[in-house]
Formats: structure tokens, sequence, C-alpha cells
């Protein structure tokens, strides 16, 4: 492709994304004194992470006595056993040094009377008792990814870390032995295209919420970073592993923190009744996230929903006193206030359960390389990392406990840096093959020179109500063999595409394009990952497999897209790792989940 | 079309051809269409003009990307709802006054990032924190950082600030002094001294006039001009 301009970059390693993830990854190496670039689509204070709300998991004790043991038997519980225990083990007992780092750099989280950083419950988390609720998660107010991603953003300026801002990544680059040596990127500003070679590109650039029409995750979560890795034959794991929040705002989608739940709100139905006592009769409303959507879900099929068309449920907080919620619930007070018009002082909010996380993503170990698997075999892609929530390492398994994933975001970006440092002596001189970055741009240059007859906005509008309609918060066979029919017909529209900014500089139009042709890749794997897991687990209820199969399917799913448009997809599994690190903590063995 | 609609006269402005900027008018069917301007305006890049550009991310007021003037305010476009600004069925949307336009909706922010940048906005401290614990930090002090870390450096206090329209080369603004009031005030940061000798200079600090316009622009409700007014009577305190 001679039509388009390169200009040439080389750095040790390159991140893509400034999420939280991406920020930490990126201040560490940094301050290890690699050279580090970091990719970003959004200036990365603009980052998803910034909507975190509720806080995050670490079992300082500060409110009361606790263990990193009891938040290891939760995460593991709470993942319905798809969760690694290597993973969940290294996760839980790094997020105490984690999260005080934070702290050190300034994070301003809210205080307890004695000074020290304030801790509220959350959902499905417990004391060694596994019956007491714990108060495990940190918080700065409601506004704890703000507070995070910002403070991250700072150090990684403390450091002087590269940025490059606004820049798109397309697509990765291969050596000769299929070794990860760079990545091409769309620079929105002036319109260039830019080539970063590195010894090591680290994938973090969050989640795919888009791919549904309901979602409380920001416009900018497009799967990028799974796709890119399909596309070079890496599979994606777990993707059937949705979560739906039970308090997105209905009907604008925007979250309502579990945290409100944790600080004592609690949900009813159309008759008044407090119905998650009946469900969950000891955690109640702060059962597990799954676990309340469900309920939720159950109320309003069964007509004991709220308003006119008994579609949703209510969520009250108005008990908990106007003083408690200045202080610890400011953010969702204003944002219920602009969304649904409800002065959560005197009224209940209208909540729906809403597309909300990945649990799946892109295979990793716990140092947050990227896993193959052939021939039923684990083999690193040399060269290639992806931390955060468009990973799976997998410390969320079949579905994530709130709180954990500001976590894992935090210790993983760590660990990918920690482990370069240690490897990056080891990996290959990137060797630029003309070829890999020709085929990059030739995807670039048929999007963006699309003249078909369908808009971004129509496809896209097909996939996200296939994708809310078919594989929801209950799947059956019939709804996801309609599902992964559906899917294919709308992926096999992507030919026909059209768009109308023909221009380099900021075309949004071309974006949108590129981000819509990345969801699809990963909706097909979610659709037909789902279609194929005969059984329930976690945030995968079937109506039609009621319970959960150890036997048959404690294992991760494994989705390579080998072809789009024609709708290839192929399915493998790989065992869960029940085993921890090692002795400091017993394994889990699976028993029955309740609440 | 149902009578229940706002005209979006929008500013537009393509780099890449030789045209001139000029407004473009959108019909929306506010029937058919969310409730904010954001709304509004991706049902018309959806429906109508794929080319019309502008960012967005989070969609509910926490990222500051959508940051533009929206009926003569700076605000942002997805939290401020249609009904309460459009006038007689119109509404005008323009970029953040008196920046560099990259193209239509969006603004070169490429210095107000790097002011904010020279602020050294971090954590300044010479006393290492207990081996292994968070710094202690009481209620009392915690409470003096609201109001500042919420901020989401959408720019729309200093793009409203007269003083940083003219000034901006040197003036560093209402946003970045509000970050920079944010770390002075942080009972745990040990920078105020260094911090208050950055910021002792004419152009940097003292081209606030108190015109108060930044307060009043700003979507999250934070007050820049009362954390400058901190920064100024700190100054002067010192010197006594
Ligand atoms: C409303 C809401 C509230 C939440 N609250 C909590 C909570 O209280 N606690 C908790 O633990 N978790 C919470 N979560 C989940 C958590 O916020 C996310 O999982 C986490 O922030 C993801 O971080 P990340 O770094 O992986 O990705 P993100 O923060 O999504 O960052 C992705 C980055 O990748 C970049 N990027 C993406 N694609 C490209 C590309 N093609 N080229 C270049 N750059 C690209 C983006 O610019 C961005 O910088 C919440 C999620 C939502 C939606
Ligand atoms: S108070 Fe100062 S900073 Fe704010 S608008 Fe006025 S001159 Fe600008
Ligand atoms: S102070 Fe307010 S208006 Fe100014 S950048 Fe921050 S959030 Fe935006
Ligand atoms: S889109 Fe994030 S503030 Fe408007």
């Amino acid at each position: 492709m001679d039509k388009y301009k390169i200009v040439d970059h080389r750095f040790d390693a390159i991140v893509v994304g400034a999420g939280g993830a991406g920020l930490r990854a990126t201040f560490g190496m940094a301050s290890a004194g690699m050279s580090v670039g970091c990719i970003t689509k959004v200036f990365p204070t603009r980052s998803h992470t910034v909507a975190a709300q509720g806080g995050i998991n670490a079992a300082l004790g500060n409110v009361v006595e606790d263990d990193w043991r009891s938040h290891f038997f939760d995460t593991v519980k709470g993942s319905d056993w798809l969760g690694d225990q290597d993973a969940i083990q290294y996760m839980t007992q790094q997020a105490i040094p984690a999260v005080i780092e934070l702290e050190n750099a300034g994070l301003p989280f809210s205080r307890t009377e004695e000074g020290k950083i304030y801790q509220r419950p959350f959902g499905g988390q417990y004391l060694a008792d596994h019956k007491t609720i714990a108060h495990r998660t940190c918080a700065a107010a409601d506004r704890t990814g703000h507070a995070m991603l910002h403070t991250l953003y700072q150090e990684c300026l403390r450091h002087k870390a590269n940025f490059f801002v606004e820049y798109v990544a397309l697509d990765l680059l291969q050596g000769a032995d299929g070794e990860v040596n760079g990545v091409m990127a769309y620079c929105l500003e002036d319109g260039s295209i830019h080539r970063f070679s590195a010894k090591a590109v680290v994938l973090a650039t969050g989640g795919y919420g888009r791919a549904y029409q309901s979602t409380t995750n920001a416009h900018i979560c497009t799967g990028d970073g799974q796709a890119m890795a399909a596309r070079i034959g890496v599979p994606l794991q777990d993707m059937e592993m949705v979560q739906f929040h039970p308090t997105g705002i209905y009907p604008a989608g925007c979250l309502i923190t579990e945290g409100a739940r944790g600080e004592g709100g609690y949900l009813t139905n159309g008759d008044g009744e407090r119905f998650m006592e009946r469900y969950a009769p000891t955690a109640k409303d702060l059962a597990s996230r799954d676990v309340v959507s469900r309920a939720e879900t159950l109320e309003i099929l069964e007509g004991r929903g709220c308003g006119p068309n008994k579609d949703h449920c209510m969520l009250h907080l108005e008990h908990l006193g106007a003083d408690v919620l200045a202080e610890k619930l400011p953010g969702i007070s204003e944002t219920a206030m602009i969304f649904a018009g409800v002065d959560v002082t005197r009224e209940p909010i209208p909540v729906l359960p809403t597309v909300h996380y990945n649990m799946g993503g892109i295979p990793t170990n716990f140092h947050g390389e990227v896993i193959n698997h052939q021939n039923g075999e684990d083999k690193v892609v040399p060269g290639l990392f992806a931390i955060g929530e468009c990973a799976c390492v997998s410390v969320h398994g079949a579905n994530r406990l709130g709180a954990n994933s500001l976590l894992d975001i935090i210790v993983f970006g760590r660990a990918a840096a920690l482990r370069l440092e240690q490897t990056l002596p080891d990996l290959k001189e990137p060797k630029l093959d003309p070829q890999a970055s020709a085929s990059a741009m030739e995807r670039f240059d048929r999007v963006r020179t699309a003249k078909g007859n369908r808009k971004v906005a129509e496809i896209r509008a097909g996939m996200q109500s296939t994708m809310q309609n078919r594989c929801a918060v209950f799947r059956t066979a019939e709804t996801l063999e309609a599902g992964v029919r559906e899917m294919r017909e709308v992926a096999a529209l992507m030919p026909d595409l059209g768009i109308s900014d023909h221009g380099m500089i900021f075309n949004t139009d071309l974006v949108e394009a590129l981000e819509l042709d990345n969801l699809l890749g990963v909706a097909l794997a979610t659709m037909d990952s789902a279609n194929a897991r005969e059984e329930s687990r976690g945030a995968h209820a079937r109506d039609d497999f009621p319970e959960r199969d150890d036997d048959k399917w404690m294992k991760h799913s494994l989705a390579w897209v080998d072809n789009q448009v024609e709708g290839e997809v192929r399915l493998d599994y790989r065992p869960v790792k029940s085993a921890p690190l090692n002795d400091e903590v017993e394994s889990v063995p699976p028993m029955k989940r309740v609440y | 079309m149902s009578t229940n609609k706002v005209v979006f006269e929008i500013y537009r402005y393509d780099p890449e051809s030789d045209q001139p900027p000029s407004y473009d008018e959108f019909d929306v069917d506010l029937d058919n269409c969310g409730p904010m301007v954001l709304d509004g305006l991706l049902k018309i890049k959806d429906e109508q003009d794929g080319t019309l550009t502008l960012r967005r991310s989070c969609r509910e007021g926490v990222c500051g990307s959508c940051a533009m003037n929206i009926g003569g305010t700076n605000t942002l476009a997805c939290t401020q709802d249609i009904k309460s600004v459009a006038r007689n069925g119109r509404l005008k949307i323009t970029p953040l006054p008196h920046q560099e336009v990259v193209k239509d909706l969006v603004p070169d922010l490429t210095h107000f990032y790097a002011q904010y940048e020279s602020i050294q906005p971090w954590m300044k401290s010479d006393t290492p924190p207990a081996e292994g614990r968070e710094r202690l930090q009481s209620k009392e002090d915690r409470e003096a950082l609201d109001g500042h870390y919420e901020c989401i450096l959408c720019a729309c206090c200093s793009t409203s600030c007269p003083s940083y329209w003219w000034n901006s080369d040197r003036f560093l603004g209402p946003a970045i002094l509000l970050a920079a009031h944010r770390w002075i005030v942080d009972s745990r940061d040990e920078g105020e001294g260094d911090r208050l000798d950055q910021l002792e200079d004419p152009f940097r600090l003292y081209r606030c006039h108190t015109i108060m316009n930044c307060t009043s622009a700003c979507p999250k409700g934070l007050n820049p001009a009362k954390a400058i007014a901190d920064i100024k009577k700190r100054l002067v305190m010192r010197q006594l």
C-alpha cells in the first residue's frame, strides 16, 4: 500500500490502551527504564476506567478484620469455579500492596474515622466464616475509577511516559516465527499512519459492551484488542460470560454502583416487595451480580415489574438519608437526577439488568502473556501480552465480583511490566516484515473507501439487537441457535458497508466502521461459545440446562474467528486451573453456590 | 415529521477541503431521539450525515470528551438535555470557543494538556509512608479535596474565561489552576512551597481577574475561581 505514507517508531514495548491497565503497565515499564510508548484512541483520562464507581477490593481490614484468603475464596466462588485459582491467588494476595501503592501515589480515597482508606461492603464478599459480610471495597466516594485513572495518569506524567493520544491501533504485526513485533495505528489529528515496532505489544483495550444495545459501557468499548488478537489466530476465551449489572438506570443504561446496595440500598418489585429476600435469604440484595440480575429478570417475566409496562425494578436509597448520600454516593445521586429525573433522597431509581462487563477475552497466564492453545497444549504467543478487561486471565471465571476489575487491571498491569522487565532481553529484535503492515493497511483502506449501501449504524443496530435478544440474561437452545444464525447474517453484511467520510483527518465515520468490524468478530465468538455451553454457570444461565455440570463443563471455552464475513468460528476447550500458586492457600473445590 | 422537532445548527469545518467554516442545519425529531444533545448529535451522525465529527465516550458526564458550546454555553453534550436549551425550536452548537478547531466540533486541546503537565500534577512528598501502609488522612483533611478531584478536564471553564482567550499561551487558566490547588490542599503533599513558587508569576496565575465565568461554566459544579482566590491568598500569607 504505497498510497499511505508510514511514520516509523521503535520502542522496547508498546502498550495499546490508556485505561487503568494500560497506564499501570506503562509507568511500570517507564520506571524500570524501558522505552515504552502508550497508544490510545482517547486522551488517557477519558478511558472507560473513569466511569468505575464503587471501588476496588483488597483485604486491608480497615473496617473489620479481613484476610486475603477470604477474598480468594469469594472470588473462586463468585467465578462459579471457572476462574483459574493460581491467578486468583496472585490477584487477591497482591491486592493489598497494589491499593496501598495507589494511595501512596495520591489517590483521594475516602477515609475512616482513624484516617485509613474507607472500605464498604460489596456483593458476594464475606469474612472467613463465609457468612459475615466483609467490608473489602476501597472507595473514593462513588468515583473510584475516576480518582484511580487520574492518579495513574499523573504517575505516568511523573515518569515521563511517551503517549500517542488519539491514535487508533489497527492491527498487530508479526515476525517470521509468529512473534508479535509491533502494531499499526492511525493518528486522528493529522490523518497519518504509524508503524510501531517493538519487542512486545501489550493489549489493554478494555471490554466490548457496545456489542449490545443497552450497556453501561462507554461508546469506545468496542473489543478492538480482542479482535486484533483474533485476527492473528489467537482464540478468545469464555466469551459467553457477559455480566449483566442489576442496576443500570432504566432506560438510559447508565450505571448505579453496587456500592449503593453496599451502603444499604435495596430493590423492590411492582408489589413493593423486597424480592431478593426470596432468592438469596442470607445475602439478600448483596448476592452476587448474576444472582440478582436473574432474580430481577424473573420478577419482570412473572409480571411483577414496575411502571406501566412492568418492565423494570426499583432501587431504594431514600432511607439512607441526605448526609450519607452526599458523602458516599454523590456521583450516582447526580446521575440519577440527570438521567432518570429522580431525587434519590425522596424517590427510588428505576433499574434494569444491563450489560456491564466481559469476563471473557484474550487468554493469558498470570504474567499477562497471551496463550494460544494447539493440539491440547498451551503455548505462549511470543511478544504478545493482554491485560485488563480485554484479557481473560482468568480471575473472574463465569461471574466477576464487583470491585474486582479495578483490582485486576492494576495487578496485572503491574505483572506484565514486571514480566517484561525480566524477559525483554530474551525477546527477539523486531524485524520489519513489509507484508505484515501491508495487510493491515489493506483492511484499513478497504474500510476507508467502502462504498456499499449499508451505513455503520444500520449494521451495528442489527448486531446489537441480535445480541440483546438472543444472548441475554436467560438463554435457551432456541434463542441461541437463532442468535448464531442471525449473527452470521449481520456479519455477512460487511462487504456491503458504505461510509460517507473518505477523508483522513479525524475520520470518526471510519473509526466507527473499524470498531464495528471488531465488534462483529467478538460478537460471533460470544454467541457461538454461548450456544455450545450446555449448562448454567455464573452469568451463563440456560433455561434448558439449569444446573452447573462440572464433569462436562468445568473448562474454558476457546473460540477462533477464522473468517468473520463467512461466519467461520472454531471452538475448543482448555482445562480450568484448580491449583493455587503455592500452599499459602488451599484450593477451593467446587461446591453448590448459594448466597 | 412531528411538530416536536428541533433544528440543530452545527458548526462545520473540514480541514481537508478549501471551504471556509460554515453552519449546517439538521432536523431532529425529539419523539424518536434520546433526551440529551449528544443523543441528537449521534442520531444526526447515524442517519443524516456520517461526516459530522465530535468526541464522545462515556455518555454520562464523567470522561469530559464531549465538551462543546451549546446554545451559547460551554457544557457537556451528554448531560445537557435538548428541551431546556433549544430556543424557538432551534439549537446552535459550536466547538469550545477560542481553540484551534481540528474538524467540526473537535477542538485542539494539546496546549491545555501540556499546561496540565506543567504544574506537575503528582504527589510530592519526601516523607515515606509507613512501610506497606497508606498515609493517614483525617476525614476533614480528605474533605479539602472535594471540589477538586472530581474535575474531568473537559476545558469548559478555561475556554469560557476571557483572560484565557487572550493569554492562553501563558495564563494557565482555571482548570489547570484548580488542579494545582488540588495538590496544594492535599494534607499528604509536601510540595506546597514549590507549587506556589511556580505559580507566582504575572501570567501563569495573575491573569485571573475574578470574572467568575469559569465557575458558572463548570458542568460538574466545581468552583475554580474560589481555588484561584485561595492560591492568591496563600501567596499573600507567605509574604507576611
Ligand atoms: C459504569 C461502570 C462502572 C464500573 N465500576 C467498577 C467498580 O466500581 N469496580 C471495579 O472493579 N470495576 C468496575 N467496572 C469495571 C471496570 O471499570 C473496567 O472493567 C475497567 O476499568 C477496564 O479497564 P481497562 O484498563 O481494561 O480498559 P479501559 O479503561 O476500557 O481502557 C481501554 C483503553 O484502550 C484504549 N483503546 C481501545 N481500543 C483502542 C484502539 N483500537 N487503539 C488505541 N487505543 C485503544 C482506549 O482509548 C482506552 O484508553 C465498572 C465498569 C463500568 C462500565
Ligand atoms: S475567575 Fe479567573 S479564571 Fe475564572 S473566568 Fe474569571 S478570570 Fe478566568
Ligand atoms: S473545573 Fe469543571 S469545567 Fe473546568 S475542566 Fe474541570 S470539570 Fe471541566
Ligand atoms: S461523553 Fe463523557 S462527558 Fe460526555
